[in-house]
């Protein structure tokens, strides 16, 4: 964002224009103001509640208005083991997800089916949907969680606005560590 | 655990070796517990008399066990019930041995209501039948899983991806 020198106001008094670019002032309101479905099946959903809470407060970083349709929240939170009976559901909720949508898997069950090494466990969500962030952690800390949303942040900052054509993660990270 | 569980566990056994006489192929009375090994034409008459008799009220769970590749045991099979008397504040289980090639086993979720949900567990988990079950679908295990996970023959990582939401209609519609 910059400000145009020619067309400030003369006085305090006076409004002002602010002129930006589209992309950026999109980004910047995504970015800030993401609206988390905690699917939340087991344990990490119980450390989830922490970092809403005012202790750890995750409104700081604009994520505070859970939702628990996912008609209303672009963010899915998928904390906990899912079975290969829940898969189908994670599946359709995902689709149900207002665009853009993002993904954080938290914890170890999540990432990769954590100690469940069984016939009854999906050995990662990866297999069923896309993945933005992966939280380790058997819980993760509230601050592990917190450091996903603000990665997340960083990454709606340099992405294109438009979701058709969303770039493939590993051209993001890429880009991630030059953001220039 | 009650002081006295021995003497009555010893008065138990009495009287249903009493009325089923060689139907009770063995008791196993260790840690303090009791398991009647029955024959499994006998399985249903025992557990009506116990809980019609001796005040067996609860159906605690019923758990299966593959015997697979241990040669201490007749069978391939077992299945045990364990029963619990509220009134009695006592513990008992009846086991039998369940054929590989003969999985048929008569129902009890007409005597204990917990028995409906017992038993599907055990036939998705092991495959037996239980003749007159009024809904055998599987319980934990979704609707395309095929084979029978606890089965010692089954891959441990053998994940079978499902694609859709099961329907309920038919245990809602259950008589209860």
């Amino acid at each position: 964002m910059g400000i145009d020198q020619s067309i400030l106001p003369a006085t305090k008094d006076e409004a002002g224009i602010v002129t930006t670019r589209l992309d950026e002032i999109v980004r910047w309101g995504r970015k800030n103001s993401l609206w988390p479905l905690p699917f939340g099946t087991a344990c990490c959903a119980i450390e989830f509640m922490g970092v809403v809470s005012s202790k750890f407060d995750i409104s700081r970083f604009g994520a505070e208005l859970v939702r628990f349709s996912p008609r209303q929240s672009d963010l899915i939170l998928v904390a906990g083991t899912i079975n290969y009976k829940l898969a189908p559901v994670l599946k359709r909720i995902y689709d149900q997800v207002a665009e853009p949508k993002y993904v954080i898997s938290m914890g170890a069950c999540a990432c990769s089916g954590g100690f469940y090494d069984n016939y009854a466990t999906v050995q990662g969500i990866e297999q069923i949907i896309p993945v933005d962030v992966f939280i380790p952690g058997c819980p993760p800390r509230p601050e592990a969680i917190l450091d996903a949303v603000m990665k997340l942040q960083e990454r709606i900052a340099i992405e294109p606005v438009t979701t058709r054509g969303r770039p493939r993660r590993h051209e993001v990270t890429e880009k991630m560590k030059d953001p220039r | 655990m009650n002081q006295n569980d021995t003497a009555r566990h010893d008065a138990l056994v009495l009287k249903v070796r009493e009325r089923f006489g060689n139907a009770v192929l063995d008791v196993d009375r260790s840690f303090d517990d009791c398991a009647l090994i029955v024959d499994r034409t006998a399985l249903r008459d025992v557990l009506l008399y116990l809980k019609n008799e001796h005040r067996f009220n609860l159906l605690m769970d019923i758990a299966g066990v593959d015997c697979m590749n241990l040669p201490k045991y007749r069978e391939r099979f077992e299945l045990i019930y364990m029963l619990y008397s509220v009134p009695d504040d006592l513990r008992v289980r009846v086991e039998i041995a369940v054929p590989e090639l003969e999985m048929d086993v008569p129902t009890v979720s007409d005597l204990w209501k917990s028995a409906n949900w017992a038993e599907r567990e055990a036939f998705e988990m092991f495959g037996f039948n239980f003749v007159g079950h009024p809904c055998q679908k599987r319980l934990l295990t979704h609707h395309e899983f095929v084979g029978f996970p606890l089965r010692k023959d089954y891959p441990i990582m053998g994940g079978q991806w499902c694609t859709s939401t099961s329907d309920m209609t038919e245990e809602l519609n259950e008589p209860r």
